[in-house]
């Protein structure tokens, strides 16, 4: 309706292209917009040469960010607003849809293309060196290694978090004591995985035999009268325990997220299984599990891409050292260790491939909904 | 009549056995769950010296091996290749070294091998319980280092984390509230007007969503250094806000396509503005679901890493929370106290955040939940 009425109105306009111009407007209009500009530019200046921090910068940065952006909007559709009839409906959807749009092209579409570009060139991207860098990126034996820990990360990740997520949902579905055991179990995911590494760190810590143990693991294992076991350390299991952080972290998303799905199978299909002689585990496996399965399927994929990703933990923990690196180790040590521009862009550009199915499959998801 | 009451009984008996076992798994998983935390949160608060040399657990009482101050003095120095006799016992010099057990249950150790001083000690009922704020002390407001200068002590307060705290809000506020404020305009856009293009530049928004950050970073920080703006917040900003558009974009659109459309078309009818209605009809009514997404940005924005070490660096003055506590971690690995407190401080305003809008959090994760 609103979209037939706008039509009526530029098409009455078209007929007179200049109906509806207001030139006072439109002066007042640019002579704000060259304002704002230049308070923003103003802004960027000095922030540009602010060095440290104070709370007097970061409140300037703050109201020189949000009112910035908010004046420009504000102008730009004076501006628009002031404009004949036909450009006004013309210009109008991209004054809403342009900033958004232009920011990610350059700071997502266009960085691809880039990255793309340039994991085909050498160390300091200046010989075209074709495929040599993807060729690398197979063959090294330290990739080698990052592919298959990221693998372990994606397939023993991923479920983990699917079955213990919804394990977790199900039994707080059941207790009374439902609202507690789902805040600390998600309470994690308001901690940074720099924090989580800090947090592990006193799970996991090893010192030597001989002296008291102040790691919980360690301890246990002390007090059961088996040596010590220095976990980060141990390889290959120490992936394992890089990836229980992991999972630590990331169980309460899975769990919020099936808990809201449990809730909305209908209970008369439960009854009804169980009137049929199901027991609760049947029932459970022949009407929860297929109704709830899109959301396994949500769940799965946001874990893996995580899983795929993982930095953070990694890093903080190991470094990605003793036999522990992953792909967002590997590209930042090429990266930033080794400067070796080309092939830490091969490795973003693999790690891009390796997510485009869920990419692809969003799209398609997308393609088919009505109203669009 | 009574088989069916007997029936009953039986079920509700079962029911009550099925509680108990479903609220002790759930127990079980939550004790788990939160033991790193609580461990983390108990050695904050312990003294240096006991934070590394006890678990964080010997807070609690339990039965440890304390010396009795009463130590033996063997009549004669002993010659350490011989067996020696104490008290009617013989142990070996190595025994000794290492404790040995008596047969009344107290375990006896060299302190002085020469002059034959044996320290004797029993088991007794301990809690490590002296706690301090120091540790609080020194993160927050820096620790106190005292040096000689010429001859003339001095005494300097070492860095703090009250620096990265502003920091890290200076980082988050923007990177919170313009994503936000762009993405709306651009949800409106794509729900509410026509344009050509849309549903293609709908679709990319929709394919960025997974892309990892990785791809976009190398040029991305060739482009900031172009701009001199490597190091500033603005470049932080600036990238936050484009990794956070599309999922700010598409959870908006969600909401506002399915504003009724009669507000929005007597609202016209009135002679209202798009832009008017946008900013007085819209922005009121999606205030929950910005909530949300805010909630959700500001936690993912808080607890960054990666962009926050590439983009802002390692400098002093301008390093956020999690860089901060990852240099600590790095370079005072040993300063386990000072980690502790440092973990907690960074924690604390997410945990604040999450407890209080638990609600929104949980329903922008849970709309959010196709982003990788």
């Amino acid at each position: 309706m609103i979209q037939e009425t706008k039509k009526a109105e530029t098409r009455a306009g078209s007929n007179v292209s200049a109906a509806g111009f207001d030139p006072a407007k439109f002066g007042i209009a640019l002579v704000g917009l060259v304002i704002v500009l230049a308070i923003l530019l103003a802004g960027f200046i000095y922030l540009k040469g602010t060095t440290g921090v104070s709370i007097f910068n970061a409140l300037v940065a703050i109201v020189w960010g949000v009112a910035g952006v908010g004046a420009l909007y504000y102008t730009v559709n004076s501006l628009i607003e002031s404009l004949p009839n036909v450009w006004r409906g013309r210009l109008l959807p991209y004054l809403f849809i342009g900033p958004a749009m232009g920011l990610l092209f350059w700071v997502l579409t266009l960085p691809t293309l880039r990255t793309l570009y340039q994991s085909f060139f050498n160390q300091d991207t200046t010989q075209f060196v074709g495929l040599n860098n993807y060729i690398a990126t197979f063959t090294d034996s330290g990739m080698l290694e990052s592919f298959r820990n990221n693998l372990i990360w994606i397939f023993g990740g991923t479920a983990s978090v699917v079955i213990l997520g919804l394990l977790i949902a199900v039994l707080a579905d059941r207790s009374k004591f439902e609202t507690v055991a789902k805040a600390l179990i998600f309470m994690p995911m308001a901690i940074s995985l720099v924090g989580a590494g800090v947090i592990w760190r006193f799970v996991y810590d090893a010192r030597p035999v001989d002296q008291q143990q102040i790691g919980v693991l360690n301890s246990v294992l002390v007090g059961l009268g088996i040596e010590p076991q220095a976990w980060l350390t141990l390889q290959p299991w120490n992936n394992f325990f890089l990836i229980i952080v992991q999972i630590w972290a990331g169980t309460g998303f899975a769990m919020v997220l099936f808990s809201a799905a449990i809730k909305g199978v209908p209970i008369d299909l439960q009854e009804a299984a169980r009137v049929d002689g199901a027991t609760e585990v049947q029932a459970f496996f022949s009407i929860v599990i297929p109704y709830i399965q899109g959301t396994t399927i949500t769940v799965a994929t946001t874990t893996a891409i995580s899983m795929l990703k993982i930095f953070d933990v990694v890093y903080v923990m190991t470094g990605g050292q003793y036999g522990t690196s992953v792909i967002g180790t590997e590209f930042y040590r090429q990266f930033f260790t080794n400067n070796n521009y080309g092939y830490g862009s091969a490795i973003a550009i693999v790690l891009f491939i390796a997510i485009s199915p869920v990419l692809i499959y969003n799209v398609r998801q997308f393609g088919k909904q009505e109203g669009f | 009549m009574a088989l069916v009451q007997g029936r009953t009984a039986g079920t509700r008996r079962s029911r009550i056995i099925n509680g108990t076992i479903v609220n002790g798994i759930l127990a079980i998983i939550v004790i788990l769950w939160t033991i790193p935390t609580i461990g983390l949160l108990i050695s904050s608060f312990r003294e240096r010296s006991d934070v590394i040399t006890t678990g964080w657990w010997t807070i609690f009482p339990h039965t440890e091996y304390v010396s009795t101050g009463k130590p033996i003095q063997l009549a004669s120095p002993p010659n350490l290749q011989q067996p020696i006799n104490v008290e009617g016992q013989t142990y070996t010099n190595e025994q000794l070294t290492q404790g040995v057990k008596t047969p009344d249950g107290r375990i006896l150790r060299w302190i002085n091998k020469r002059s034959g001083i044996i320290d004797v000690q029993t088991s007794q009922w301990v809690a490590r319980d002296n706690f301090t704020l120091s540790n609080y002390d020194n993160v927050i407001i820096g620790q106190q280092y005292t040096y000689q200068d010429n001859g003339v002590t001095k005494t300097d307060k070492g860095e703090n984390m009250l620096n990265s705290f502003i920091s890290s809000l200076t980082v988050a506020i923007p990177a919170t509230i313009i994503p936000i404020l762009i993405a709306a305009f651009a949800a409106y856009g794509f729900a509410w007007m026509k344009f050509p293009g849309r549903r293609f530049l709908f679709a990319l928004v929709i394919a960025l969503l997974v892309i990892p950050a990785q791809v976009a970073l190398i040029p991305m920080l060739r482009d900031f250094n172009a701009l001199g703006i490597n190091g500033t917040y603005l470049s932080l900003w600036i990238i936050h806000t484009g990794f956070g558009l599309c999922l700010a974009t598409y959870l908006l659109y969600n909401y506002i396509s399915g504003i009724p459309r009669e507000i929005l078309e007597s609202a016209f009818i009135d002679g209202a503005s798009q832009f008017t209605i946008f900013t007085t009809l819209i922005l009121p009514l999606s205030v929950p679901a910005l909530a949300s997404f805010a909630i959700f940005q500001f936690m993912w924005v808080w607890n960054d890493f990666l962009n926050a070490l590439i983009f802002l660096g390692t400098n002093q003055d301008t390093q956020v929370m999690t860089v901060r506590l990852q240099q600590m971690l790095g370079a005072r690995g040993q300063d386990w106290h000072l980690l502790t407190a440092g973990a907690f401080v960074t924690m604390i305003l997410p945990l604040i955040v999450f407890f209080s809008l638990q609600r929104f959090f949980v329903r922008g994760m849970m709309a959010g939940s196709v982003k990788g």
